[in-house]
């Protein structure tokens, strides 16, 4: 079988009914994504598919084949490091044990991704699939409405840079 | 073993390449030798070595404490750096290793002693029969909120200090000037006078020869540059790209995994499967009958697991089969009144006499409060990974007590502590749980069955059937209230006392007062969970208080005032977060609120919560947290620990219930086991008061005093009282017409 994660293709032999999850976990050793509940439950298992939030825990691995894998490992830029969100997480020092935190950053990514600039409802919305354990919650919400400004203010700075070379 | 001696030492020693050691000391004998002796050896056999002047001038702080997202490995090497004068930017963490030299002397003294009996904040007394006791409770312990108030102050302080004293010294005699003509700033000593600046490492040859000072003078809160101040924390930035290695996040070379099944029943055997069961699941190794699970080895977790499901595990009867949660309360009430009837009650505190106060008093209240089991429900399930050979073992594992890990794993397979290795990760949450080594000594009893590491992983379903328990409790009080509706006695009687000691007692002047329990053991497993007793008196206590204040036809906020005779501390913090919550002011209809004040591990914490009731549903919208912990070493810190601990403590009062049926845990993972989500999650708003008192948990005080601020703003909207946990189980309604 062929998965397509973090834009690379890699070849697996694995039982197609395996959760994704322990094959991103045990076969490529990505332990960015974490077992929460094994039940689709606790959001800790977050990935995209395409762009949107699964849970890995629940999603068999064939279901991903054609489909373009991200984790964790796989938001930050290679040239600007890492995605805002992940600075917006240290600049308002979200995480405390910080196990739930890969999937909360992914699921406010694929929020982001579709809404960029959410109310407090949307964020509500998008996250109350992500438990976190350690109540950093207002934290979270704070994270994602600064790396939000900050995509803005950085798409804008390309607008204008974009206009001074034509 | 040598003798002791009664005093701890500060010691030094130069390592090859230049580094300057720097440690609180408490093992008699020669001091520079013993330190450069015992750290040339392999591995880490080293005492209580708290800090490393590297030859490049940073400074690596050895911390005997486990991160579990609160923040310990960047505060205790802020409160050495502090007191040393050092370069925050140049300071490296590294987290001691499980081993039991480490044993925190600091820890056991603090929970053994109590901050009061130390005669002063400088360590230098340590005598040797504190020392022998704390190494039998095998204590490198993180936990009882614990790691400032006695490793900071204790030894982190001390040990920077002491090597700030010591270079200082150095560089007085290596330029021959006083050492007062000295200035000491970011790891760099300056002679004015003479125009001389030089680094930290320039001195450590120099510093390791001199005789050490042995109570160096620690700073006053004024002279703190570090303290007091929020450098972003070390342990984040690993936390948000995957980076950071859990428990579970382990890999070894030819490593397996193993899934586990333990009797539901608490205490039931396993009855053990043939090894031939598996023989057609492709991947899956091996079975390992354990006494009361069975376990499966194989390829990976989810062939494992899933063997797990399709085994045909069963386990013997018990004689706790038929117990059900209504049975263990049941006893609980036979178990108090036979203690009343008999006149044997455990006697917590005994004022005055409440008996001829309650012979003569004409308005009297009792109530009788209860609250379920709990379990901490990590968000990383119980995990550990082992490699048994036949002259050691190395485990790895998130643990809160890595030597108490080491122990058990030793007992269980026959071996010397000394060949038992911790490799302690990162805790996906603690909360206490990761207190208890029971995971470790299966992951142990299963790997030594093979030649190669096995990853042992429990289900969700496992981490909350097998948990180790907040208890189920319930607590009765009876008091009198006098005409000015002052309460003159005070009788609470509850089942079973562990921590912290004052848990149960109140804060508020009352003259007469018999606070009393009485054991009664049930077959299910107990262990700490945040804030541990105060997770409920807090509930009992100040939710009784609003009763009494209704009944008195007093402002509950008033009627704490009243009663908090002699303590400008509680006042304090009661009074503002009165004022932040705007006490007083007319809220909207079917809006309620309600506020608590309760003190535990040292931080005194007053709570108001501002709840609406919207047809029958609950919404908590804001809750005002004051706390006043001496001193916030690190204030972002602990206002994030505030803030985590009111979530955990409003997801057990609105939610929390682990409910006992047929011997068994009845509830399986976070279907039946709801957690707070962020929709849920109320506006918490945090303010510390410093008060120069000695200093306070972070991680518990919080959580305590949300349930019974939340129980009275229920009262105050709608004159339902909760008597029981969780709120979940209880129909609401909006009623203004019972305070208006």
């Amino acid at each position: 079988m062929k998965l397509n994660i973090n834009k690379t293709i890699h070849e697996v032999e694995v039982d197609p009914a395996t959760p994704l999850l322990w094959v991103i976990r045990e076969q490529f050793g990505l332990t960015g994504t974490k077992f929460g509940c094994g039940i689709g439950q606790c959001g800790a298992c977050t990935v995209q598919l395409d762009g949107l939030p699964i849970r890995s825990c629940l999603t068999p691995v064939q279901v991903a084949a054609d489909k373009e894998i991200t984790t964790i490992e796989g938001i930050s830029d290679q040239d600007s490091g890492l995605h805002a969100l992940q600075k917006a997480w240290i600049e308002e020092q979200v995480p405390q044990c910080g196990y739930c935190q890969s999937g909360q950053i992914m699921s406010a990514h694929a929020l982001l991704t579709e809404n960029t600039s959410p109310t407090d409802e949307d964020i509500d919305m998008a996250m109350s699939g992500n438990i976190c354990r350690c109540g950093t919650y207002s934290r979270i919400k704070k994270g994602i409405k600064r790396a939000a400004e900050e995509l803005a203010a950085a798409s804008t700075i390309n607008i204008e840079n974009n206009g001074e070379v034509d | 073993m040598g003798k002791w001696t009664r005093r701890a030492f500060i010691t030094t020693g130069v390592l090859s390449g230049g580094a300057l050691v720097v440690g609180v000391a408490i093992r008699p004998g020669n001091r520079a030798g013993k330190v450069k002796d015992l750290i040339a050896g392999e591995g880490d056999t080293v005492l209580n070595i708290w800090l490393k002047v590297n030859a490049d001038n940073t400074i690596t702080v050895i911390v005997p404490h486990a991160e579990m997202g609160q923040g310990v490995h960047t505060t205790l090497p802020m409160m050495l750096a502090d007191e040393m004068d050092a370069d925050w930017k140049n300071i490296k963490m590294l987290e001691a290793p499980g081993n039991k030299e480490y044993a925190n002397y600091a820890i056991g003294k603090g929970f053994l002693m109590g901050p009061k009996d130390i005669p002063s904040m400088l360590i230098g007394t340590v005598d040797g029969f504190f020392l022998t006791a704390t190494k039998q409770i095998s204590l490198q312990m993180t936990g009882g909120s614990s790691s400032v108030r006695f490793t900071g102050m204790f030894a982190m302080r001390v040990a920077g200090a002491a090597a700030r004293a010591v270079l200082l010294e150095a560089a007085s005699e290596e330029w021959e000037v006083a050492a007062e003509e000295l200035v000491v700033k970011k790891s760099t000593i300056s002679h004015l006078a003479s125009d001389r600046t030089a680094l930290f490492s320039d001195f450590v040859v120099k510093a390791a020869s001199l005789s050490q000072p042995a109570k160096p003078r620690l700073k006053t809160s004024e002279e703190f540059t570090i303290m007091g101040t929020s450098p972003p924390r070390f342990d984040i930035p690993s936390k948000v790209d995957g980076t950071a290695n859990f428990g579970i996040d382990v890999v070894l070379p030819n490593m397996k995994y193993a899934a586990i099944k333990a009797s539901p029943v608490f205490g039931a055997k396993a009855k053990p499967l043939e090894a031939s069961v598996i023989k057609d699941m492709p991947g899956v190794h091996k079975i390992v009958n354990l006494e009361g699970a069975i376990a499966v080895i194989a390829d990976g977790y989810w062939l494992a697991k899933k063997a797990i499901k399709t085994l045909p595990i069963e386990f013997d009867k018990s004689d706790h089969d038929t117990v059900g949660l209504n049975d263990i309360y049941d006893k609980y009430l036979r178990d108090m009144d036979t203690a009343i009837a008999e006149g044997n009650e455990k006697k917590d505190v005994k004022k005055g006499s409440i008996k001829d106060i309650f012979k003569e008093a004409t308005n009297l209240l009792e109530a009788e409060y209860r609250v379920p089991y709990l379990a901490h429900a990590t968000m990383e399930p119980m995990n550990c990974t082992a490699l048994v050979k036949e002259d050691g073992c190395e485990i790895w594992v998130g643990s809160q007590n890595p030597l108490g890990f080491a122990n058990s794993v030793a007992e269980v397979l026959d071996m010397d502590q000394e060949n038992v290795v911790v490799h302690n990760q990162y805790l996906g949450g603690g909360f206490g749980r990761r207190v208890v080594p029971d995971v470790a000594i299966q992951a142990a009893l299963i790997a030594k069955e093979v030649d190669y590491p096995v990853k042992l992983i429990w289900s969700r379903e496992e981490d909350i059937q097998q948990d180790h328990y907040r208890e189920a409790n319930v607590s009765r009080f009876k008091a009198a209230l006098d005409p000015k509706g002052m309460i003159t006695a005070w009788n609470n009687q509850f089942v079973f006392k562990h921590d912290p000691e004052e848990a149960p007692h109140i804060l508020y002047g009352v003259d007469n007062q018999f606070i009393h329990y009485t054991n009664s053991e049930t077959h299910i497993p107990w262990g700490y969970w945040r804030s541990v007793d105060s997770s409920m008196h807090a509930f009992f206590t100040e939710s009784f208080m609003d009763e009494l204040a209704f009944k008195a036809h007093i402002d509950p906020y008033q009627f704490r005032r009243e009663h908090l005779t002699n303590a400008p501390r509680f006042l304090k913090v009661l009074d503002l977060a009165a004022e932040k919550a705007n006490w007083g002011e007319v809220l909207p209809a079917n809006w309620g609120r309600g506020i608590s004040l309760h003190q535990s591990f040292g931080t005194i914490v007053a709570q108001v919560a501002e709840i609406e009731i919207v047809e029958d549903r609950l919404k908590v919208h804001r809750v005002v947290c004051v706390a006043d912990p001496g001193f916030a070493f690190h204030p972002d810190g602990f206002n994030a620990q505030m803030e985590s601990g009111i979530v955990f403590g409003l997801t057990a009062a609105l939610y929390g219930e682990i409910s006992i049926e047929n011997g068994a845990v009845k509830q399986s993972n976070f279907h039946d086991y709801q957690m707070l989500r962020m929709e849920e999650s109320p506006k918490i708003e945090t303010y510390i008061v410093t008060s120069d008192n000695w200093p306070g948990g972070a991680g518990e005080p919080s959580t305590p005093g949300i349930a019974p601020a939340l129980a009275n703003a229920i009262f105050n909207a709608s004159g339902i009282r909760i008597r029981e946990l969780p709120v979940k189980n209880h129909e609401l309604k909006a009623d203004s017409r019972i305070l208006g």
